[in-house]
């Protein structure tokens, strides 16, 4: 038994799993239970007061997704992970452990729509308070620090354009302010970026996007660094103080460099109740054990078509990093070496017309608002993931009107050149 | 040894050979880690020995809590000391009077002091420090793997199914500490600055 590190592919297929005890099973059953019995009520009372490693009830942990969460931490170098209902609850999740009303958070302002929106709308009714930075400009996240500023929140590849985020200069920001960085790692994946060898201290998924990559099963998932000492200044209540919901135990004095996913599990999840269907954990472990093969045809497609737009005469503009000519090219060589991703923008010399005539056009991209599937999407942001935002946020965050987004799926590359060809030349 | 990041086949070499363990700073309160790390170890077949001056003639779980590490009446393996890195030096030199000497010194999470462990080292004692016992065989044996936390290990062995109080096999495939690097970069750097 050397101590030796596994390369990723063997961890996307074996971390967190192992036969059944029970009944031999190789691949990872789904408990669909509700509730795990006792041995007897000393075993009981252990489990409830955190004494024992075990399981009570599905809302707080499930073995299907416990497989998930370690071979997720695993993936991302993390010390624990723990999974939820989607992308948007690990959102909440997180951010109930660190701020009060009051509080603040730095927010990139290139995000997923769907982010600004529930930052900017559903957090406001929480008493937490967005400040929005540009990922641009590192100096306007130093600038946004305040005492109230609790978590600096980034998407390692931007949605909608797919650009890279410089995440090692925000986390010196971050370090600084004394707050921990969050990255959004879904349009990356661990196989492109690891974030937390760059400095960040929590990453969040969307697994219903790459990692799960087959468009079936809503979930997401929280990974902890073990990087983040929280117990300093009392800054981090949840994580330093006796919690009375159990009994007074300190988290952080309890688990150690584990305690946030802890916090997450036992105040975050158990109490707001956002939990993973064990169904949803087994088909998303299903596609974990291919992401490396899925990510790396995802990319070199997405590049190939990115090409392809680029030199093509309706097209006036193609935002992809992993272009050599694009703004993002040199943090994609340093951040995603092995690709830039397969979610890109471009934009049509016949503006929203155009765009709108394209995908009525398209016979293999699907037109649907999702991204990170096997199959070729295409989307319109303005009118659909980014129309809550107003006009000028629309354009700093990348979805003008004249946008379109495209996440390229691992068919052959040359039926969906021949699409795209097909669809922008008539 | 490198105290800032250990390898997996060092602590998995301790928790497979000590079989007596002296809990200094052992609590009868059951929220406080070390009333934790002491019922668990119980339960995987360890030998616990509660010392604390504050509880001597109480339990703790069965056991007679006992004053200091010269009152204990058999050999002790290991010496698990739930105390602040300030107070752990007078505990090590008591350690060192101990006939036969423990095999090893283990400082609790949070706990660390160089200069005790270099005391101890120079007289072959092995010395563990800022790692808790109990989450480090629940890491080996991928129990811990129910919360969600990265064993670093690896197996597609068919395991028996757990019963309580039985002992479980760590002998697993380690992943090495290399994959949670970040943590153990953090945890040396805030060393370095204390």
């Amino acid at each position: 038994m050397s101590d030796r590190l596994p390369g990723f592919s063997t961890l996307a297929v074996h971390a967190g799993a192992q036969p059944d005890p029970t009944t031999g099973a190789r691949a990872t059953p789904i408990y669909q239970t509700t509730s795990f019995v006792f041995n007897d009520a000393d075993h009981a009372a252990s489990l409830f007061g955190l004494q024992a490693f075990g399981n009570i009830y599905t809302r707080i942990g499930n073995p299907t997704n416990a497989v998930l969460e370690e071979r997720v931490a695993a993936l991302e170098g993390g010390t624990a992970a723990l999974a939820v209902a989607s992308g948007h609850a690990a959102q909440v999740v997180v951010l109930q452990q660190l701020l009060q009303p009051g509080d603040e958070f730095i927010a990139a302002r290139k995000l997923y729509g769907g982010s600004i929106n529930q930052f900017t709308h559903a957090f406001k009714s929480f008493g937490w308070n967005v400040v929005w930075a540009d990922p641009d400009d590192i100096a306007s996240f130093e600038r946004a620090v305040t005492p109230r500023t609790k978590a600096i929140f980034i998407e390692s590849i931007a949605n909608p354009a797919g650009s890279i985020t410089d995440i090692e200069a925000i986390s010196t920001v971050a370090r600084k302010a004394g707050v921990p960085l969050i990255v959004d790692n879904t349009l990356a994946s661990p196989y492109l970026i690891r974030p937390i060898d760059h400095g960040a201290d929590i990453v969040v998924h969307s697994l219903t996007k790459f990692l799960g990559g087959h468009g079936n099963s809503i979930g997401g998932i929280i990974v902890d660094a073990g990087t983040f000492d929280w117990s300093t200044g009392g800054k981090y209540p949840m994580l330093s103080e006796p919690r009375p919901e159990y009994h007074g135990i300190r988290l952080q004095e309890t688990f150690g460099n584990f305690a946030f996913a802890i916090a997450c599990r036992v105040l975050g999840l158990r109490d707001l109740g956002p939990a993973l269907s064990p169904f949803n954990a087994f088909m998303i472990l299903t596609g974990i054990e291919t992401l490396p093969l899925r990510m790396q045809k995802h990319c070199d497609n997405a590049k190939a078509v990115a090409e392809f737009l680029a030199g093509h005469p309706a097209v006036a503009a193609v935002n992809y990093a992993g272009l050599a000519s694009d703004k993002y090219n040199q943090l994609a060589r340093k951040y995603a070496p092995k690709g830039a991703g397969a979610v890109f923008t471009f934009s049509l010399k016949g503006g929203y017309d155009a765009g709108v005539s394209l995908v009525s056009k398209l016979q293999l991209f699907s037109h649907l608002a999702n991204v990170g599937d096997t199959r070729s999407l295409v989307i319109h942001p303005a009118s659909t993931t980014h129309s809550q935002l107003d006009d000028a946020a629309k354009v700093k965050s990348g979805a003008g009107p004249d946008v379109v987004r495209l996440s390229i799926g691992i068919e052959d590359k040359e039926d969906l050149i021949a699409d795209l060809e097909q669809a922008l030349g008539a | 040894m490198n105290h800032d990041a250990y390898p997996d086949n060092y602590i998995r070499a301790i928790l497979n050979s000590v079989k007596s363990i002296a809990m200094v700073g052992a609590s009868p309160v059951n929220v406080r880690p070390s009333y934790f790390a002491f019922k668990y170890l119980a339960q995987r077949g360890y030998d616990m020995i509660p010392v604390n001056p504050g509880h001597v003639g109480k339990e703790l779980l069965g056991k007679p809590f006992v004053a200091s590490l010269s009152d204990i009446d058999r050999p002790v393996d290991m010496v698990d000391i739930f105390r602040n890195s300030s107070h752990i030096m007078p505990v090590v030199e008591e350690a060192l009077t101990l006939d036969p000497l423990p095999m090893v010194i283990w400082m609790q999470l949070g706990a660390r002091d160089d200069a005790a462990a270099l005391k101890a080292e120079s007289v072959g004692i092995k010395v563990v420090m800022n790692r808790c016992p109990k989450i480090e065989y629940g890491r080996l044996s991928s129990e811990i793997s129910w919360m969600g936390v990265n064993s670093r290990t690896l197996s597609s062995k068919r395991p028996p199914a757990p019963t309580q109080g039985m002992r479980l096999s760590l002998n697993r495939m380690s992943v090495g500490g290399g994959d949670t690097a970040a943590s153990d970069r953090a945890a040396k750097n805030k060393t370095e600055q204390s």
